[in-house]
């Protein structure tokens, strides 16, 4: 019977090729704006928490704005590593100096630190060694350069064993990071980045002294609020329970203030594309009216036949369903279309997100449903006599 | 056998009554040809309905094959319709964009029958009208005689007892129409009961027996 129903539905909507094209595109339509909508969303989320990930996810950074008068000395930091809680520390003054080169002058950001920066933060080193403890206790001029500022003061990547100059002094490169993939668009600040040792750092700048007021910590767990609660009633303690004297800024919070702002994004956005969808579910109905309304002889002659009200009302439900359902998968086939487009014109790596395809399916089903039940109830009820005399 | 016992039938059109069938009796026995003729408006048509159980009477009682029709729910009716009643009607009424066959396998779909059977007894009630060849037409392509012998074909399909044809020579010319007549005497040989809906008295005079209907009262004439 629902094979046979389904047979002359196709029937039916196929002798009416353009209309059931038209009502379909309003699905189309809705499905689509549905699915590309949600899957950038989400493929955008995935970059963006990526990118964050990226910076170190069990890390936490402590400004110091009032030391009480206990001060945090940079030989006493390991102090915070010792029971465990917490793997690496390192200092992380920052200054802004002039770098220049061979090759150009620029605006660069110091960073002044010790050997342990480097895991902490997960950078990862193209040429050349990063910073050792030797080079913090001879306060060696001895520089680590990001990629960019390799090229654009030195003009070149391999510039390991030259000297760079900052505000004037001489520092010999070390070591050369890797470039970073930035195209999320987020970047921490000046693009030009050297990490010098933190002990150089204090001759190079007189904001910077032996007391610490800046440092990141990582965790040794992945429970980065436990973490950040210990941290915070170690220094609570120290700093006389004066709340404000520093603050701890969590990356793994930032992760997930930004989670949950995609989130809410790609439902309000998932929400105006339901809408639409719902608009193509009117069209359904619309176009369904018209079918009965037209069909009313074929309805009678059915009846006339041996067609129950179950059958009448099956055949356009199902007709509903399949235009509904049609519509859909060309929605769903026009998004992956414009999703791979969007991939090749903006070189970027978005891809159908199942779960949004599955949603789609499932409201499209219910629209074709709900909208073809009045029209397909209508049909049922026609009275056989005055169904057959219709003209 | 169909049993009409004291039948009346109203319509209200605004705030008029019209007795459209009153008091009618009848019986119909197997295998009995019979035509009922009478002008338009005459309660032909209503009396036809309610044959077919598509209408029932506000008054009386019809019995069909024993079985009171009007203590029938709905989805009764519609069994009583696909399994025992063949309709024939004036204006063909096929479906203009399905193929001749898919026409007459449609009382069987509903039926749910087997696909086998299905096709058999397509096959079979197209050969008998003489059109299996043109089983893949459509009935806009096929000339009004033909229709006419698919729609017959349609009801012969499902096998019922009672054929009702509603006028069914009316929109044929007399040639066409004797064919048509012809197919109805080879039922009624093999033992159908053909109940003949008609205004045209040569048509009515083929029949074993005619009732002759006018203003909703009929008489009886014997042939």
């Amino acid at each position: 019977m629902i094979t046979q129903s389904v047979k002359m539905a196709v029937s039916s909507i196929f002798s009416n090729k353009l209309r059931s094209l038209l009502t379909m595109l309003g699905i189309i339509i809705g499905v689509m704006s549905l699915v590309v909508l949600v899957s950038l969303v989400n493929g955008a989320t995935g970059s963006i928490t990526d990118s964050i990930n990226a910076l170190g996810n069990n890390l936490l950074h402590v400004t110091i704005s009032d030391d009480h008068n206990r001060p945090v000395k940079l030989s006493e930091l390991e102090v915070f590593t010792k029971d465990g809680q917490f793997d690496l520390i390192a200092p992380a003054a920052a200054s802004s100096a002039t770098a220049s080169g061979a090759y150009a002058e620029e605006s660069a950001q110091i960073t002044g630190t010790t050997a342990a920066y480097l895991d902490i933060q997960g950078l990862e080193l193209e040429s050349g060694r990063f910073l050792m403890k030797p080079d913090l206790d001879n306060h060696s001029n001895v520089a680590v350069i990001n990629a960019d500022l390799a090229t654009e003061v030195l003009g070149r990547r391999d510039v390991v064993g030259e000297n760079v100059k900052f505000n004037g002094k001489k520092f010999l490169v070390i070591g050369v990071l890797k470039e970073k993939n930035s195209s999320a668009g987020i970047s921490s600040g000046s693009t030009l980045q050297a990490y010098i040792p933190y002990t150089s750092l204090i001759r190079l700048s007189e904001d910077i002294s032996l007391n610490v007021t800046s440092f990141c910590i990582s965790a040794a767990g992945d429970d980065m609020d436990t973490a950040e609660q210990q941290l915070e009633s170690i220094l609570l303690e120290r700093f006389e329970q004066d709340e404000d004297a520093f603050s701890i800024f969590n990356q793994s919070s930032v992760a997930e203030t930004m989670s949950s702002v995609t989130g809410t994004l790609s439902l309000l956005l998932g929400g105006i594309a339901g809408i639409s969808l719902l608009v193509g579910g009117i069209g359904i109905m619309n176009i369904m009216l018209v079918s009965v309304t037209e069909r009313t002889r074929e309805i009678g002659i059915r009846k006339a036949v041996g067609a129950g009200r179950g059958a009448i009302m099956l055949q356009f439900l199902i007709e509903a369903l399949i235009i509904s359902l049609f519509g859909c998968f060309l929605g769903i086939a026009f998004s992956w279309i414009a999703i791979e487009a969007v991939n090749i014109i903006g070189s970027a790596d978005y891809t159908l997100s199942t779960g949004i395809v599955l949603l789609s399916i499932a409201f499209s089903t219910g629209i074709g449903v709900l909208f073809g039940l009045y029209p397909a109830n209508r049909a049922a009820k026609k009275n056989p006599i005055e169904a057959l005399r219709y003209n | 056998m169909i049993i009409f016992q004291d039948i009346s039938k109203i319509y209200c059109i605004g705030s008029e009554k019209v007795c459209a069938l009153s008091h009618a009796n009848l019986h119909i026995y197997p295998g009995e040809f019979v035509s009922i003729i009478g002008p338009s408006g005459s309660g032909k048509s209503t009396m036809m309905n309610i044959m077919g159980c598509l209408d029932t009477a506000d008054k009386g009682q019809y019995l069909l094959d024993g079985l009171s029709v009007k203590d029938c729910t709905e989805q009764e009716l519609t069994r009583i319709r696909s399994q025992k009643i063949g309709f024939i009607f004036q204006s063909f009424n096929l479906i203009g964009n399905m193929t001749a066959e898919e026409n007459v396998e449609l009382p069987l779909i509903y039926q749910k029958l087997p696909a086998k059977e299905r096709k058999e007894r397509v096959h079979d009630a197209l050969e008998r009208v003489r059109l299996y060849e043109r089983r893949s037409h459509k009935p806009g392509q096929l000339s009004g005689g033909q229709q006419q012998r698919i729609a017959i074909a349609r009801a012969m399909a499902s096998q019922p007892s009672l054929y009702l044809a509603d006028e069914p020579t009316g929109n044929l010319d007399s040639a066409t129409g004797y064919q048509i007549m012809e197919i109805f005497h080879a039922l009624h040989n093999r033992g159908n009961t053909i109940v003949l809906i008609t205004h045209d008295e040569t048509v009515a005079a083929q029949a074993d027996r005619s009732i002759r209907i006018k203003d909703g009262y009929m008489t009886e004439v014997s042939i």
